[in-house]
C-alpha cells in the first residue's frame, strides 16, 4: 500500500518492542465478540492509474460550466481564477498545516488571515473581519445568534429576497434553540415592506443585496428604522464581485455584514467547500463567532500574528462559547485572499465593471425575446427573467440544447407559485456567442 | 472596620458596613495567568448568592466571578475595561470588580475567613 | 586553500555565531511585509479589457469612492505567498503529532481528481440532468461510509466535525419532538474530557449541559452515566476512541443504558481514525456520529479548514436526516432538495447549508477509499495504532502515562507530572520540540489530564522516522530533567518568530491593517 511506510518485519520488531505479540492486543478494550476479524465487504486497495479512471469516469458524466454557454448563479458564481491561485494554496506548507495554535511555526497562515481580515473589512466597509466561516448560509445563521446575543432579543426578521437555502438555514437552527424567525414571503421584484416588520420585540433584520433576484436594496432606511427599534441591520450577499459596483453595507450602517466569497479564487465545486466571509462593526466583537487573528510582538520585538479573543470559542468557553464552530475555510481564504491581491481594487472595480456590462447586453438582448421578460429594475450581474412556460422545462429544454441558462426559481421555491421565473447570471467568462447562441436558444424553445 | 471573607472558588468580599467589595484573590490572578477582559454587570442589577456577578479572561481561559452573597451592585470597577491587568497587579485593592448593597448579612457567616482560606489554598 | 576552480572548499574558519543581516532575512527566511505595505491602488495583477460604454442598470447604488485595496502584480503577488508558505510548517515538512487532529499524508492525487472539471467546475444548481455522476460520487461515498460504520443512514451536508455534530444533535432533538418529548427532554451529558465543542453544540441548539465525571483510569463508566440519567436526558455525546486515546470499555453498557432511559448515543467520531475496519460504531449502539473526513480520510486541513464532517445515523434518527439527500428509487438516483419532496417515512428536520455540502472534499476522500480499499484501510488504523502504542513504550519510562493500565488507541497521553520541580512547562517542552524540527504534539488538551500531552504520530511514519522523534523527545526529557532551562523556556530559538505576546495581542486587538499615521518629523 503506497501510503503505508510501515515493512511486516517493521510491524513485528515494533510489537515486540511494546510487548504484545499481535496487533489485536492493543485494541483489547474493544468489547467481546464487536472486533472485526475479516475486511468489510468493500473492493481491495487500488493504484493511482485505476483510483483516477473510476473518478474521472464519474466526473465524465457531468457537464462543467466552462465547457457550455453557462449562466447558472443564484448563490455560486463561474468566475475566471488566475492560475498563480490554484499553485500557490498547493504549496506543502499550506495546504498540509494545521489551524496555527503554534504561531511560531505558522506566520504564513497567520499573516494572510490578517490580510484576508483587512481586504473584508475594506470591501464591506466595516471595522473588523473575522477569518471566515463555513460559507454563507451557515454565517447568516451565525450573525443571527450573535444579534440575539448583542440585543438579549431572539426574533429575526428575513426579507424576502434573501436566498431561499440562507432562509432554510436560519429556520433550521433557529427553531431547534427556539427562537423565532419570521420570513417574510418571496420578494421578486423588491417591493416588500420590511420596515413594518421592525419593532420593539426584533433582533434583526436581515436584508440580502444584490438579492436573490438579482435586485439591488437601499439598506440605509432598514437600517435607520432597525436601530430606532434597539434592533440590528444583518446585511448578506452572495456575490463578493458585486461590492467592486456597489455601495458597500457598511456604507449603510449595516451592523453585521455576511458574504459568500466563494466567486473570489473558489471554484463552483458543486456547492462547496466555500468560504464564508463574515463583519461587523467593532463594538460587537466579543460577541463574534470564529476565529480572530491580531497583530502581536514577539520575544525579540518583531511583529507576528497569532489568533486572539479565543476566549468566546468553544475550546475555551465550552456551553458558553459564541459558536461551536472550530474551523474556518482556511485554504478557501487564502484563494480568495490570493485572488483578491492579484485584482486589487483596480482589478476588482474592472471585473465589476465587466460583469455589470455583461449582463446588461444580456438582460437588452433577451428583453428582445418573445416570451420573456426581465423584471429587474437594478441589478449587478444576475437578474429574474419571466417567461411564458415553466422556468424548469425552459432550463431543460435548453440543457438539451447545451445551454445552462440559469437558475429555475422552482428549484429554490417549489410551490411558491414563481414557476415562470429563471435567475439568469452573467459574468466575465461569458462571451457574445455565449449570449447569442442562449438568445437564440431561448427564442426556438419558447 | 473592614474585613475580609473568601469563598472556595476564590472571590473576596471586603465588608465596610452593609457594602461588600468583591474581587479575586491574589492565588486566583496567579492561576489565571494574564487578565486581558473582564466583564463587569451593570450598576443596580440583583445578584443572587453563588450568581454570575463578573467574567474574568485570560488569554487561554475564561471564568465567572460568583456573587459570595446576594445583593444589589452599587458600584463596578470600570477601570478594569482599558485596565485589565490591575487585576493581576493588585487584585485586593485596585483589581476590584463590584460592590454589592448586602442583602443579608447572615450570608458572610457561611463564607471563609482569611486563615480559613489560607489553609484552603495550601490543600489545592 | 583555493582548489583549482578558485572556489573555497573548506567552512568558514572559527566564527560559528550567528550575524545580524542588514536586510533582517537569514536566508531562505526573508521578512515580508503586509501586501497593504508593498501594494499599490493602481497595481494589478489581472488584465481585464475594459468593456465597451454601456448604460449602466445599478442605478443610486454605484460605489462612489476608493476601496482601499492594494494589488500586486503576478511577480509580486507569487514572490510575497512563496514566502509566506516559508513561515509554516505542514505534514510535509515533518512529523506532525497532533493528537485528535489526524495529520496523515495527504495524497496529491485526491488533489488532482478534485479538480476534474466534472468535480470541480459544476454548479450546485445545473439541472440535476447534467451532474450524474456527482449523484454517484455521493452514493459512492455514503455507501463507504455506512458500510465502514455500519450505519444505515447518512446526511453528507455539515461543513466540519463540529456542523456535523450540530446536524446529528439536531436530528436527536426531531426524534425526541417527534415523540412529544421535546418540551422535556433537554438535558445532554457531556463528559468533562470532552471537546469544547460537544457542549458548545449542546447549548447552541438548546440542550442544557450536565458533565459526566472521568473516571482515575480516563474512562467513562456506566454506572456514572446511569447516575445521570432520567427522563429529562437527551442523549449522551460520547467520544470513542475518547480523548484520552482509550477506546471507552464500557460503550455497549453505555448505549444500552441510554436507550433504555430512552434516551439516544451521540458518538463524536474524531477518532475513527483508529478502528476504521476494526470496529463498527453500528454495532456498539451508536445513534449517530459525525466523521471528519479531513482528519480520517485526509482531505488536507489547509491551515485551519474547509473540513467536511457528515454524520451516519441510526434507524431511529434516519428518518430526521436534513435535505438535501439522495434517494434511490427503481435503480434511480433523485437529490431530495426539499422537505415536501421526501419520500414516504421521511420527516426531514430543516437544511444544515445552502446546495449540498463539500463536494471537493466528498472527492477527495472518496479517492482516498478507493486507493485504500478495505484492507489498506484496516491496515492503516492498525498502524496508526501500532505507532502511537511504540512512542508510548519508547517513552515511558522517562514521560509519564496517567493511564497506564489501558492500550493507547492511535494516539498516546502524557501529563506533566514527570516535568514537577524542573521548571519545565508543557508548552515549553512543546516550543522545544519546534527547534528540533518537530511540530508540537496537542497540549493542554484534554482538560481532565494536567498539562496535557497528546501525541498522534498517525500510520503516515516509517518506523525511522519514529525511532528519531523517539530519540528527540528522549533527548529533550533528560535535558529538562537536568537542567538545561534555557533549552525550554526561551524556545523557540530557530523558528522564524519567537514565542509571540498574546496577552498583548488581546487587550489591545488590532485585527486588520490600518494606515499608519503621518509622521511629522524624519524619524531618529
Amino acid at each position: 500500500m503506497r501510503y503505508l511506510p510501515l515493512t511486516e518485519t517493521d510491524r513485528e520488531d515494533m510489537l515486540a518492542r511494546i510487548g504484545v505479540t499481535d496487533v489485536d492486543a492493543l485494541f483489547s478494550d474493544v468489547p467481546n465478540g464487536k472486533l472485526l476479524k475479516e475486511p468489510l465487504d468493500l473492493p481491495r486497495a487500488k493504484g493511482e492509474l485505476e483510483v483516477e479512471r473510476i473518478l474521472g469516469r464519474m466526473s465524465a458524466k457531468n457537464t462543467a460550466a466552462g465547457s457550455v454557454p453557462f449562466f447558472v448563479g443564484a448563490g455560486a458564481y463561474k468566475h475566471h481564477v488566475p492560475a498563480t491561485v490554484d499553485h500557490l494554496i498547493q504549496r506543502s506548507e499550506f495546504l498540509t498545516s494545521y489551524t496555527p495554535y503554534q504561531p511560531e511555526i505558522a506566520q504564513g497562515t497567520l499573516q494572510y488571515l490578517f490580510e484576508f481580515q483587512t481586504q473584508v473589512a475594506a470591501l464591506t466597509g466595516m471595522e473588523v473581519a473575522n477569518a471566515s466561516m463555513y460559507d454563507g448560509s451557515t454565517g447568516t445563521a451565525e450573525a443571527v445568534l450573535m444579534a440575539h446575543r448583542v440585543t438579549k432579543r431572539r426574533k429575526a426578521v428575513l426579507s424576502g429576497g434573501l436566498h431561499p437555502h440562507y432562509i432554510q438555514v436560519v429556520e433550521t437552527l433557529s427553531e431547534m434553540a427556539n427562537d423565532e424567525v419570521v420570513a417574510l414571503k418571496p420578494d421578486v421584484r423588491a417591493t416588500e415592506d420590511i420596515l413594518a416588520a421592525i419593532d420593539d420585540s426584533v433582533s434583526c433584520v436581515v436584508v440580502q443585496s444584490p438579492d436573490v433576484f438579482g435586485n439591488l436594496r437601499d439598506l440605509k432606511p432598514i437600517a435607520e428604522k432597525a436601530h430606532a427599534h434597539g434592533a440590528l441591520l444583518i446585511a448578506v450577499f452572495t456575490e463578493v464581485v458585486s461590492l467592486g459596483a456597489v455601495v458597500p453595507p457598511g456604507a449603510q450602517d449595516a451592523d453585521i455584514v455576511v458574504g459568500e466569497g466563494q466567486s473570489i479564487g473558489n471554484a463552483l465545486n458543486f456547492g462547496g467547500p466555500y468560504v464564508g466571509l463574515f463583519a461587523a462593526k467593532s463594538k460587537y466583537i466579543r460577541q463574534m463567532p470564529g476565529r480572530l487573528c491580531g497583530e502581536t510582538v514577539d520575544a525579540d520585538g518583531r511583529r507576528g500574528f497569532v489568533l486572539t479573543l479565543s476566549t468566546r470559542e468553544q475550546h475555551i468557553r465550552r456551553d458558553k462559547a459564541t459558536s461551536n464552530i472550530c474551523t474556518n475555510s482556511g485554504l478557501c481564504v487564502l484563494a480568495f485572499t490570493i485572488h483578491m491581491t492579484l485584482l486589487g481594487q483596480a482589478g476588482l472595480t474592472r471585473l465589476a465593471e465587466v460583469n455589470h456590462a455583461n449582463a446588461v447586453k444580456l438582460a437588452d438582448a433577451l428583453s428582445g425575446v418573445k416570451g420573456a421578460e426581465v423584471l429587474n429594475e437594478s441589478f449587478f450581474n444576475e437578474f429574474t427573467v419571466k417567461l411564458a412556460k415553466p422556468a424548469a422545462e425552459v432550463a431543460e429544454a435548453l440543457a438539451a440544447k447545451g445551454i445552462l441558462a440559469g437558475v429555475p426559481v422552482s428549484r429554490l421555491l417549489p410551490g411558491a407559485g414563481l414557476d415562470d421565473l429563471l435567475v439568469v447570471a452573467n459574468t466575465e467568462v461569458n462571451t457574445d456567442e455565449d449570449r447569442a447562441a442562449f438568445v437564440a436558444a431561448l427564442a426556438e424553445v419558447l | 472596620m473592614a474585613e475580609t471573607r473568601y469563598t472556595k472558588d476564590h472571590e473576596y468580599i471586603r465588608i465596610e458596613g452593609d457594602t461588600g467589595t468583591v474581587g479575586i484573590t491574589d492565588y486566583a490572578q496567579g492561576q489565571l495567568g494574564d487578565v486581558v477582559f473582564v466583564e463587569l454587570p451593570t450598576v443596580g442589577k440583583a445578584l443572587a448568592k453563588g450568581g454570575e456577578a463578573a467574567v474574568v479572561e485570560s488569554v487561554k481561559a475564561a471564568s465567572e466571578v460568583y456573587a459570595p452573597v446576594s445583593g444589589e451592585v452599587v458600584a463596578v470597577n470600570s477601570e478594569l475595561e482599558a485596565a485589565p491587568g490591575t487585576v493581576n497587579e493588585d487584585p485586593a485593592g485596585k483589581g476590584w470588580f463590584v460592590k454589592i448593597k448586602l442583602a443579608n448579612t447572615g450570608e458572610l457567616d457561611g463564607l471563609l475567613s482569611e486563615a480559613e482560606y489560607q489553609d484552603y489554598v495550601k490543600t489545592l | 586553500m583555493l582548489n583549482r576552480q578558485g572556489r573555497p572548499t573548506q567552512a568558514g574558519e572559527g566564527e560559528s555565531q550567528r550575524h545580524e543581516t542588514f536586510t533582517g532575512n537569514k536566508a531562505l527566511q526573508q521578512i515580508e511585509p503586509l501586501i497593504f505595505e508593498i501594494g499599490h491602488h493602481e497595481t494589478t495583477g489581472v488584465d481585464i479589457d475594459k468593456p465597451a460604454p454601456f448604460k449602466s442598470r445599478l442605478g443610486k447604488h454605484a460605489r462612489q469612492g476608493e476601496i482601499g485595496l492594494p494589488g500586486l502584480s503576478e511577480p509580486e503577488a507569487m514572490r510575497h505567498y512563496v514566502r509566506l508558505s516559508q513561515k509554516n510548517y505542514g505534514i510535509d515538512t515533518g512529523l506532525f503529532p497532533l493528537g485528535s487532529c489526524t495529520m496523515k499524508h495527504n495524497a496529491r492525487l485526491n488533489e488532482k481528481v478534485a479538480r476534474l472539471p466534472g468535480f470541480s467546475d459544476v454548479h450546485p444548481l445545473q439541472p440535476v440532468s447534467t451532474v450524474p455522476g456527482a449523484l454517484d460520487v455521493m452514493l459512492e461515498l455514503a455507501r463507504y461510509l455506512m458500510t465502514l460504520t455500519g450505519m444505515p443512514a447518512v446526511a453528507l451536508s455539515p461543513k466540519a466535525g463540529a456542523h456535523g455534530e450540530a446536524c446529528g444533535m439536531m436530528a436527536i432533538k426531531a426524534a425526541i419532538a417527534a415523540k412529544g418529548e421535546g418540551a422535556t427532554r433537554n438535558v445532554v451529558l457531556v463528559p468533562e474530557s470532552a471537546h469544547g465543542t460537544n457542549p458548545a453544540t449542546a447549548a447552541l441548539i438548546g440542550f442544557s449541559v450536565k458533565a459526566v465525571p472521568a473516571r482515575p483510569d480516563g474512562t467513562v463508566a456506566v454506572e456514572d452515566v446511569k447516575a445521570l440519567l432520567g427522563p429529562d436526558v437527551a442523549a449522551i455525546m460520547l467520544t470513542n476512541p475518547n480523548t484520552c486515546g482509550i477506546f471507552e470499555p464500557q460503550i455497549v453498557e453505555i448505549a444500552a443504558a441510554m436507550h433504555e432511559a430512552g434516551a439516544y448515543f451521540y458518538c463524536d467520531g474524531a477518532n475513527f481514525n483508529a478502528i476504521v475496519g476494526k470496529a463498527r460504531p453500528g454495532d456498539l449502539g451508536v445513534d449517530a456520529m459525525h466523521i471528519n473526513l479531513h482528519k480520517t480520510f485526509s482531505t488536507p486541513h489547509g491551515g485551519g479548514g474547509p473540513g467536511a464532517g457528515p454524520v451516519v445515523l441510526s434507524e431511529r434518527l434516519a428518518p430526521y436526516a436534513p435535505v438535501p439527500f439522495i434517494y434511490v428509487e427503481g435503480g434511480k438516483a433523485r437529490l431530495v432538495e426539499h422537505k415536501a419532496d421526501a419520500p414516504e417515512g421521511n420527516d426531514p428536520f430543516g437544511r444544515m447549508t445552502a446546495f449540498h455540502g463539500q463536494m471537493g472534499m466528498y472527492v477527495r476522500a472518496l479517492a482516498y477509499m478507493l486507493s485504500h480499499g478495505a484492507d489498506g484501510m484496516k491496515q492503516a488504523s492498525e498502524d496508526a495504532v501500532l505507532n502511537a502504542n511504540y512512542i508510548r513504550a519508547g517513552l515511558a519510562d522517562l514521560m509519564s502515562l496517567p493511564f497506564p493500565d489501558h492500550p493507547s488507541m492511535h494516539e498516546a497521553l502524557f501529563d506533566d507530572d514527570w516535568l514537577k520541580g524542573t521548571g519545565v512547562t508543557t508548552l515549553d517542552f512543546a516550543k522545544a520540540m519546534i527547534d528540533e524540527g518537530y511540530h508540537p504534539m496537542t497540549v493542554y488538551f484534554p482538560l481532565v489530564v494536567h498539562g496535557a500531552m497528546l501525541i498522534e504520530p498517525t500510520e503516515s511514519e516509517s518506523k525511522a522516522s519514529l525511532d528519531l522523534f523517539i530519540a528527540t523527545l528522549r533527548d529533550l526529557a533528560i535535558a529538562a530533567k537536568g537542567n538545561d532551562k534555557s533549552r525550554f523556556t526561551a524556545a523557540p530559538h530557530h523558528a522564524p518568530m519567537r514565542r509571540l505576546d498574546e496577552t498583548r495581542a488581546a487587550r489591545q486587538p488590532v485585527l486588520k491593517w490600518e494606515k499608519p499615521a503621518p509622521v511629522k518629523e524624519a524619524a531618529e
